[in-house]
């Protein structure tokens, strides 16, 4: 049946991808009067619905970035939950006009399922964590260790590339969930658990005492994360990719929730006064009106902010390779001009 | 009346033997009845005296019922202040809160209308009328009709949803199902086997292939401008899938009426719709009552399911709220919470099913 159902899924996908869909996808959103935005069913600090029903987190604030760009309006957001298997699919086939939802940014994606990635809005990898007791510094002293990982995930690959290149014998002890892998390990029947940076982050926090435990420095994958769009529509990947941008040049530049009024206003900064439309119409670029960021800013503030505001605070998160390329991260936003 | 006459008094019941009466026989006759229930009480209560004491101690002695994430950390015991905020968006999911009493009104219907049933207060053709009002009544208070704000389906969510999808799929898959066992039972060879071939195709995949397909497959198949939202793919995936094991269920009451049934009513002169619509289907369905109410719980409990086309019904939402950003690390409160919500409504769908088999007439029969 699995086998069948992934036949008929690569044949549907191929027909739409064939078909190129969705030319148009902002005369949708703009005649809709709401985007239609994907978010995974509850990743904490990226997104999840709280105690009031309002979702949050960093992929929900970058749907409402795109909202605010598109139509003025942060709160014209209609969100999606999808299920990691419905997510590519919901794209290509128009349920939704984007996804922000956790979705790594690989070739097959990309390349052969239909969908278009736009720019990377947090950069996250496979790490370790370990008991602070255990007096581990680095991965590579993990020599003999039992690692709790969850099955049937590139997870459980990494983890043994990993201990194959760097000549450390690994015990994987394998879980159907990622939360009975973090039970298990809370429970002490492995020496450490492995699963994306964010994640570990957030699991840490949940324990009874959180300075009991340690997250190893080293990151095993590559795991961008970036917003899907459908294939064939490049206006409609254009605002996305350059709204993404501009969230980050906002950081950059040192325009905030705060200041963005009084910077579009006054600021000499040609830079600044190229993004936020006081001189010049990148909006007009791509469709947009001319004050396209200042309203996605004063919705919901630059990078550094969003960053804060969800992962920071909440969950104890650094910025780590997420930091601007000034400060020792990667994060390198193309010029908006 | 003379007055020497002898009434005869009976002498007063003596008190049933020692043995027979009181707690020691109450003992011996449910728990120590003889070696094998003796091993069996021991060993039932060695097991509740190792589990009993933590669950106890967990869930009043160390828990906390009042404060923040951060009290309960400290006190290390259950977390009921989760759940008591987290009440809202379990019961309705990311619904607006400000119209939440728009959901509020329905479910007050709802047990309003659950308890004149369960008291036999309404009945026949009322019985019938206003619980297939009901849902459409649901359908407008919820998703906002008569001059209403409009609610886009996309934000309903937790146990209404479960409850709407449950209580949408019974009531319509109910009559489906009868008309599928019947085409079935009765129908010419071509009805048969197309019925025949419904129901087994339906019944050989799992419901988690049939959701799958209707929420993921299906806009695929589609003309583009004919867009089904994704509530109501599944909502009809579910009702096909609950007709067609109801048909099996009601093809089992249908061959337990005796054919002289049908052949008296025949010779008589009735007429063959009416044979079967007066004296064969009400006689079946409720000589399978008790397997028709187990089939309905069963698909209330399916609407778990509904979680991995990424609708966020009671159990999603229960997962979610367990990963909210403030409240990590409780989501065992979260679960036995959702246990205990889900045995209240399967336990008391149960007792109506036993109602209904004690008030029926089959019941005198027996």
């Amino acid at each position: 049946m699995h086998k069948i159902m992934k036949l008929g899924t690569i044949a549907a996908t191929a027909m739409v991808a064939a078909g190129a869909v969705s030319a148009g996808t902002l005369e949708k959103v703009r005649e809709a009067g709401e985007l239609a935005c994907g978010v995974s069913e509850g990743v904490p600090g990226f997104s999840n619905p709280n105690s009031d029903g309002v979702w949050v987190g960093l992929d929900a604030d970058f749907c409402r970035a795109v909202a605010a760009a598109v139509l003025g309006d942060a709160n014209a957001v209609r969100y999606v939950p999808l299920a990691s298997k419905q997510k590519v699919l919901a794209v290509s086939s128009g349920q939704v006009d984007m996804t922000s939802r956790t979705t790594t940014w690989t070739m097959k994606r990309d390349s052969a399922e239909g969908v278009d990635f736009t720019a990377v809005v947090y950069y996250d990898g496979q790490g370790f964590m370990v008991s602070a007791e255990a007096g581990i510094n680095s991965a590579k002293e993990m020599d003999g260790a039992t690692v709790c990982v969850t099955t049937g995930t590139t997870t459980e690959l990494n983890l043994a590339d990993f201990g194959r290149a760097n000549n450390l014998s690994l015990e994987p002890v394998v879980f159907e969930g990622k939360r009975e892998a973090v039970d298990a390990y809370a429970l002490g029947r492995c020496d450490a658990l492995t699963t994306d940076m964010s994640q570990l982050a957030a699991f840490r926090t949940s324990f009874a005492d959180p300075s009991a435990h340690k997250i190893l420095p080293e990151v095993i994958s590559k795991e961008p994360l970036a917003p899907l769009v459908a294939h064939g529509d490049n206006q409609w990947k254009d605002i996305v990719t350059w709204v993404v941008y501009g969230i980050i040049t906002a950081e950059e530049l040192g325009v905030t929730q705060a200041n963005v009024a009084d910077m579009a206003a006054n600021s000499a900064d040609p830079s600044v006064q190229r993004m936020l439309g006081s001189s010049g119409d990148t909006g007009g670029f791509i469709g947009l009106s001319s004050t396209w960021m200042l309203d996605a800013i004063s919705a919901v503030g630059n990078y550094g902010e969003i960053y804060e505001r969800n992962l920071t605070e909440t969950l104890g998160l650094e910025r780590g390779l997420n930091a601007q390329w000034k400060d020792g991260g990667i994060l390198y936003a193309m010029p908006i001009r | 009346m003379d007055d020497n006459t002898i009434i005869f008094q009976p002498a007063p019941a003596r008190p049933a033997p020692s043995n027979r009466v009181g707690p020691r026989a109450w003992l011996r006759a449910n728990l120590f009845g003889g070696w094998k229930d003796t091993v069996v009480t021991l060993i039932l209560l060695a097991i509740l005296a190792l589990t009993l004491p933590g669950l106890v101690d967990w869930m009043f002695v160390r828990a906390t019922f009042f404060g923040d994430a951060d009290n309960c950390r400290q006190a290390g015991g259950a977390c009921w202040p989760f759940i008591v905020d987290k009440f809202n968006v379990l019961m309705m999911g990311v619904y607006p809160q400000e119209l939440g009493w728009r959901p509020a009104v329905c479910a007050i219907a709802l047990i309003v209308l659950a308890a004149l049933t369960y008291t036999n207060r309404v009945r026949g053709i009322v019985l019938i009328v206003a619980w297939a009002i009901l849902p459409v009544f649901a359908l407008f208070m919820i998703g906002g009709a008569f001059g209403m704000r409009e609610v886009d389906q996309s934000l309903w969510g937790g146990l209404m949803l479960s409850i709407m999808l449950a209580l949408v799929g019974v009531i319509v898959s109910i009559p489906l199902g009868v008309l599928l066992a019947l085409g079935r039972y009765y129908g010419p060879p071509v009805v048969k086997s197309l019925c025949v071939a419904f129901i087994e195709l339906l019944r050989g995949v799992p419901l988690i292939t049939i959701l799958f397909m209707a929420s993921v497959m299906m806009p695929l198949f589609l003309p583009p401008d004919l867009v089904i939202n994704n509530l109501l793919r599944i909502q009809i995936a579910m009702i096909l899938f609950s007709a067609a094991y109801m048909a099996e269920v009601v093809r089992g009451g249908l061959q337990a009426i005796p054919a002289g049934q049908t052949e008296a009513a025949l010779a008589l002169g009735v007429s063959r719709a009416r044979t079967i619509a007066f004296i064969v289907v009400p006689q079946a369905l409720r000589h399978v009552l008790p397997p028709l109410v187990g089939r309905c719980i069963a698909l209330f409990k399916d609407t778990s399911l509904v979680i991995i086309v990424g609708l966020l019904d009671f159990l999603g939402m229960i997962k979610n709220a367990s990963l909210d950003t403030t409240w990590l690390g409780f989501q065992a409160e979260a679960y036995v919470f959702a246990a205990f919500v889900y045995w209240l409504i399967c336990y008391s769908l149960s007792l109506y099913g036993r109602e209904l088999e004690r008030r029926g007439p089959s019941a005198q029969k027996r």
